[in-house]
């Protein structure tokens, strides 16, 4: 960006101040660190100059909002036209008493829905399942059957609200149900917008909510993607997840390299369809966590955007501009928050909220600040939103797009960030790709080895969390209004279950899931047999039996 | 009385929440402190956690939860630790349990409940002071 006698000029003169001025500053007050390092183990310097940003090329390695490489932002307007959308994950109890939580969230201005499943559901497990004892409703809502999806989704506009789904192994039946309580609110299937989490991979190595082996996971996965492309053009088949990754105690680097592996993955099995990258790939999206280094998050936003973008043009030849765009979601990280303290949650919580807008964020949750004690009250939650529209509204930082770019910090640092990815990136293609990592617990180590540092780090005080390892007070009670879901919840879900299997018409049920086990069988792509059967009534525990016996269950590896 | 045997700790996960990173850093400092360490894996049923606690003769046992069914778990466990005879076994229990619970859960047994922010270094320590001494 600039030219080389400029550029040899402030060389010449950074070393006269680190040879004359600097010296005597340091001989007065020393730096508080031999060297200082983000959670990426990325070296940051004392100072950045243009020296560090000197072979970036404006027009080739930036450019402009809405085209490629992306890297400052996929909309050319962006939040000058639209904030981003402001969707909280939530979901306890039953349908009912979520359906309730959603329309408050509506009410108090939230733009989308995010669903929270309980464990059982996710796992695949209908409510009176014994492994799901004690956990139906607690940190989700319990669904398992369309009947409850239609209380879930009672009174809400499917065409005017998009809706995501967290969910991964069941990803396939939770859609099907959404797509049935679309067709009986006759809401065209080109209407229904929203996303499934649907990325089974990152099941694997970080989040760890596994139902079948991996290959047929992957096969699942990418039926929805192929699915949607053909049915449901508003539909996000796919969010490829770092969150997961990074919770699990991944650095920044790792989490950009993981997630961007699995998102080649995905394409490459779509592919395998017969579907032409141009069809699909503007339709996947992505979901990150935002830590609290505000520079390393930001950078890794950025720098991911363009290394998506590089990747869809280069390695798989898309043509169309939007196949290049990577949009995401971001999660403020949940594991940064403390039992200690917790109103210092709301501090952190926007410092890493304000790193995803600057990063350009297409959709955003904050964390509520008593989540490291319980699930959220509605007080929190209020006060979670409420700096998201501080944000918006009140910063500044939405009047121009992109606001950091040109700082030699950042540019420097989104550099370095893409390039340790793209090491790793290589690193798994030697390898032999995503499933053979998985199978070798190479991510499985990679983040153990991370997390355990990270740990160390605090232990040993090189790392300061406030609160926790300083500055921490001995009366440390702060009132928590605890959110508790009633253990009638369940008794309530095995009566609602026990009904449904008494009214429903039990031979068609059946009949939809022997054929459902036939096109397993035949390794067709199970969505149309899997809607067919979610609206005769089949459970979700009854489908993911059917499956269970079809692909068998994944054994855990266990990496410490 | 030396102490020959290495402490011998089960980390188990009941329930069916999958946050495993702080149990497997607490099984990998207890590691690194010289202790023997069997960590079975995600979403084990109390019937599993007695079952290894016996096979494995171990003297702790960690339990991690973060899905908030300890109260339903919790007390299964400690049943069929009892049915086992495995009373001399130390159990311990971290993740996210909310305060007002804690002193339920010492009732049935269980001697400690760390929260968050927790050190391992509490944890090891805890372990090998109150740990009883074993023939």
């Amino acid at each position: 960006m600039f030219d080389k006698r400029k550029i040899d000029e402030v060389s010449k003169e950074r070393i006269r101040w680190e040879q004359t001025s600097l010296p005597n500053w340091i001989k007065q007050s020393s730096e508080r660190k031999e060297e200082f390092r983000n959670t990426s183990n990325i070296l940051i310097k004392r100072l950045y100059t243009p020296e560090d940003v000197k072979a970036l090329d404006y027009l080739h390695d930036m450019g402009f909002p809405g085209e490629f490489p992306f890297l400052r932002g996929v909309h050319a307007t962006m939040y000058r036209g639209r904030f981003w959308t402001m969707r909280q994950f939530s979901g306890f109890g039953t349908a009912a008493q979520t359906n309730k939580r959603f329309k408050y969230l509506l009410k108090e201005g939230e733009t989308g829905l995010s669903i929270a499943f309980d464990y059982p559901t996710i796992m695949g497990y209908d409510s009176d399942h014994p492994m799901g004892k004690g956990e139906v409703g607690i940190c989700g809502v319990a669904i398992s059957s369309l009947r409850d999806m239609e209380v879930l989704l009672d009174g809400i506009p499917l065409d005017k609200v998009t809706t995501s789904m967290t969910i991964n192994g069941p990803a396939a039946m939770l859609l099907a149900m959404y797509v049935a309580v679309g067709d009986e609110h006759r809401v065209s299937r080109e209407k229904l917008g929203g996303t499934t989490q649907n990325d089974n991979l990152k099941e694997y190595f970080a989040q760890k909510l596994c139902i079948y082996p991996p290959k047929p996971s992957l096969k699942l996965t990418t039926d929805i993607i192929e699915y949607s492309t053909r049915h449901l053009p508003r539909w996000n088949p796919i969010s490829i997840s770092g969150y997961h990754i990074r919770e699990a105690g991944a650095n920044a680097v790792q989490e950009l390299a993981f997630t961007i592996y699995d998102g080649i993955s995905y394409v490459e099995s779509t592919l395998q369809r017969g579907l032409k990258v141009d069809d699909f790939a503007q339709r996947l999206s992505f979901f990150f966590a935002s830590h609290n280094d505000f520079f390393e998050e930001l950078a890794k936003f950025r720098a991911a955007r363009r290394l998506w973008a590089k990747l869809m043009k280069e390695r798989f030849h898309a043509k169309n501009p939007r196949s290049m765009w990577m949009r995401m979601h971001v999660q403020t990280s949940g594991c940064t928050l403390t039992a200690q303290q917790p109103l210092n949650n709301i501090t952190r919580t926007t410092i890493q909220a304000f790193a995803a807008v600057l990063g350009g964020t297409q959709s955003l949750h904050t964390n509520s600040f008593d989540e490291a004690l319980a699930l959220p009250s509605e007080n929190a939650v209020r006060v979670a939103l409420r700096t998201q529209q501080i944000i918006a509204h009140e910063s500044g930082a939405t009047n121009t797009i992109d606001p950091l770019a040109g700082s030699y910090y950042v540019e420097a640092l989104t550099n370095e960030m893409e390039e340790k990815a793209m090491e790793y990136i290589q690193k798994v293609d030697d390898m032999g790709g995503a499933i053979v990592a998985i199978e070798k617990g190479f991510f499985q180590k990679e983040i153990a080895d991370s997390s355990y540092k990270y740990q160390r780090e605090i232990e040993e005080k090189t790392r300061t969390i406030v609160g926790v390892n300083d500055y921490q007070i001995t009366k440390d009670k702060y009132p928590i209004e605890l959110l508790r879901v009633d253990p009638q919840v369940e008794k309530e879900q095995v009566a609602n279950l026990n009904s449904l299997r008494k009214t429903r018409n039990n031979k068609k049920a059946e009949e939809t899931l022997d054929k459902l086990e036939r096109s397993a069988e035949k390794d067709e792509n199970l969505m149309p047999a899997i809607i067919e059967a979610v609206k005769a009534y089949a459970s979700l525990g009854e489908i993911c039996i059917v499956l269970r016996k079809v692909y068998g269950e994944y054994k855990e590896l266990i990496v410490i | 009385m030396e102490e020959t045997r290495k402490i011998r700790v089960l980390i188990a996960k009941p329930g069916l929440d999958s946050h495993d990173r702080g149990a497997k850093v607490v099984a990998r400092a207890l590691r690194d402190a010289g202790m023997e360490v069997i960590y079975t894996g995600l979403r084990q049923t109390p019937e599993q956690i007695a079952e290894t606690a016996l096979q494995e003769d171990v003297d702790v046992i960690g339990l991690s939860i973060l899905s908030g069914a300890h109260k339903t778990l919790f007390p299964r466990i400690m049943k069929l630790l009892k049915k086992q005879g495995l009373t001399d076994v130390m159990v311990f229990a971290g993740g996210i349990i909310p305060e007002e619970d804690v002193t339920e859960m010492k009732k049935l047994g269980i001697k400690e409940i760390f929260g968050p922010g927790t050190t391992t270094e509490q944890i090891i320590h805890y372990v090998t002071d109150n740990l009883p001494k074993r023939d």
